[in-house]
């Protein structure tokens, strides 16, 4: 197993730097219902970390507790070195947390180029007063994020759908625009839920592609949640592996793959 | 020209500029409903309370007057001092974010997430509060408004339409003022939404509330500032009214008027709003000047509505609403 403060380059020559984020014995409960069990794990700087995990295992429930949106009865959430009070989802995000959805949420009524923008909100200072006027300081700002979203839909390579209304595109287009719009907000940790749900196959390449692309190019930290096995395997340096709601795995794609819990709980019981 | 066509051109004008009242009520509703899906029961006392307190500030009146003298004896009632018309309404507008944050912070936040008809109970509840504290802060009586508008009749359109048909239209000066107020605040509204941050969050909460929070915007702070502007908008339209017709408590109705402007603009469409007014505004004043004396008159007090029934039956959604698709 790794150690928490060491440093270490990948095969493919990433650097994977100290802990961003660590979640020490998470426990999150509907009522009676107890959605995940005294969960610790860690994300690293840099690395491409998933959750794995039948349905129903609590991997979005994961996700959600991550990103705010729940707050867990009993835990503790550390991100770069300090412990997170219970925060709201918007508090989250301008921590420097974005996320994708496993149902896309998009704004529907906007322009591709306007659900980008959004993306950027947190990085517009400028008061209404400065906005009115136009001139000056709101001028420069508008130009500066508008650059950086320009560069971030030269990237997911959807220029030509840029004042295309949301609501028209294909759902695989749909998955790109809501990723680039996660991206401008220049995340220090970026959460995907399900990035290739419901793609087919050459879809799933692209997505795979672009998820490394950032990572390797940005030196984002990613934390995804994904049922494809063979692309997590593919693409992630350190895998979580959970069932109703307990780990029952963590490490190296090669390492969970040959866990024996593992394998009888999600990739089945072998019957040789 | 035909004297009936002459008269015709007069009545047209002076629906347009009728509608234009109906549209600055409607406007506040579709503000609200597109943000947060609440169709706010209480825009029309809100221009009430908001022209009332206008007055009050103007005159100097001390608010709750009568439960303050009732209850401690004393015998105040104005602080003896009048306040400039624009500073009292830059005052207004502060009580008016005031109101605002009360509503969301002790109304609003706490319905987050339950159905569309409990939102509209609790406006309609609202209506009625509000209706009461106005009564209580500033007394019943019906009361002038006058921030130094123009008013009577426009004696250049007057002599123009005379020099050209032979006969002088009637047209108000206020009216005139309303439209080219109204106008601006259209313009200013949709700048605002259009192009700046605040607009930008405020269209991707009306979209999208978990869309909204994953990019960092607070959802309770834009909800204050959509009943804030709604807050304004119902003070431009009360000053307009209050104007014309004195401050008084049937302009609370006004606000029945704008439910057919709805109907036909759709709820989620600013333009449509204003056009919405428009067309009931001159629909009305046509009506009544061509079909009117027919039936004995008074069609103004029906027409909007059996108007908005038909729209009802033939396009639920208004002429600018989002279409209403259901899937099956």
């Amino acid at each position: 197993m790794l150690d928490n403060s060491e440093e270490y380059v990948t095969e493919d020559g990433r650097k994977i730097g100290g802990v961003v984020m660590e979640m020490k014995n998470i426990t999150l409960r509907f009522g009676g219902v107890v959605a995940i069990k005294d969960i610790s794990f860690d994300i690293r700087e840099g690395e491409i970390r998933a959750i794995i995990g039948p349905n129903g295992a609590g991997k979005s429930s994961m996700l959600n507790v991550i990103s705010g949106f729940y707050v867990p009865q009993e835990g503790e959430v550390w991100f770069h070195g300090s412990k997170r009070p219970p925060m709201r989802p918007y508090d989250v995000a301008r921590q420097g947390i974005a996320r994708t959805f496993q149902n896309i949420a998009l704004f529907e009524g906007m322009s591709v180029l306007d659900n980008v923008m959004t993306g950027r909100l947190n990085y517009m200072k400028t008061n209404i007063l400065q906005q009115a006027i136009w001139r000056g300081k709101a001028e420069a700002e508008e130009t500066k994020n508008r650059e950086a979203v320009e560069k971030m839909i030269d990237f997911l390579e959807i220029q030509h759908i840029r004042k295309t209304p949301v609501s028209r595109l294909p759902y695989g287009l749909k998955k790109r625009v809501e990723l680039a719009r996660a991206l401008a907000a220049e995340p220090k940790l970026l959460l995907l839920d399900e990035p290739m749900a419901g793609m087919n196959v050459e879809e799933k390449e692209d997505m795979s592609r672009f998820i490394l692309d950032v990572n390797d190019e940005f030196g984002t930290t990613i934390a995804l949640i994904e049922h494809d096995m063979g692309v997590v395997m593919d693409l992630s340096d350190r895998v979580v592996v959970m069932d109703y709601g307990k780990k029952i795995g963590d490490g190296t794609p090669h390492e969970v793959r040959n866990n024996q819990e593992v394998i009888d709980a999600y990739l089945g019981v072998s019957h040789d | 020209m035909s004297e009936q066509l002459v008269f015709a051109m007069e009545v047209i004008l002076n629906g347009l500029m009728a509608g234009v009242l109906y549209a600055l009520v409607a406007l506040g509703f579709v503000l609200i409903y597109k943000a947060s899906g609440i169709f706010n029961y209480a825009q029309g006392v809100m221009a009430l309370f908001a022209a009332m307190t206008l007055v009050g500030i103007m005159n100097g009146q001390v608010p709750f007057a009568h439960v303050i003298n009732a209850t401690f004896g004393t015998h105040v009632y104005n602080f003896g001092w009048t306040i400039p018309a624009l500073l009292a309404i830059l005052l207004t507008m502060a009580v008016m974010v005031v109101l605002a944050w009360a509503v969301q912070q002790f109304v609003m936040r706490h319905l987050v997430g339950q159905e569309p008809i409990i939102l509209f109970m609790a406006t309609i509840g609202l209506a009625y509060f509000l209706e009461g504290v106005a009564d209580l802060m500033w007394g019943s009586e019906i009361k002038t408004l006058d921030v130094g508008l123009p008013q009577g009749i426009n004696l250049w359109l007057d002599e123009v339409t005379f020099n050209i048909f032979g006969y002088g239209f009637f047209i108000d000066n206020l009216d005139i003022v309303a439209t080219v107020i109204a106008a601006l605040l259209v313009g200013a509204l949709v700048a605002f939404s259009q192009y700046t941050k605040q607009g930008r969050a405020m269209r991707a909460v009306a979209d999208d509330h978990q869309a909204a929070l994953s990019v960092g915007i607070s959802l309770n702070f834009i909800w204050i500032m959509v009943w804030s502007v709604a807050g304004f908008v119902a003070l431009v339209a009360g000053i307009m009214w209050g104007t014309k017709s004195g401050v008084q408590f049937s302009l609370s109705l006004i606000a029945l008027k704008a439910l057919p402007v709805l109907m036909l603009g759709g709820f989620t469409s600013i333009p449509g709003a204003i056009v919405g007014g428009l067309i009931i505004g001159v629909g009305e004043k046509l009506f009544e000047f061509a079909i009117g004396p027919m039936v004995g008159g008074a069609t103004e007090n029906w027409f909007a509505y059996v108007l908005a029934l038909i729209f009802l039956v033939f396009r639920p959604q208004g002429l600018f609403g989002e279409k209403i698709i259901e899937r099956v």
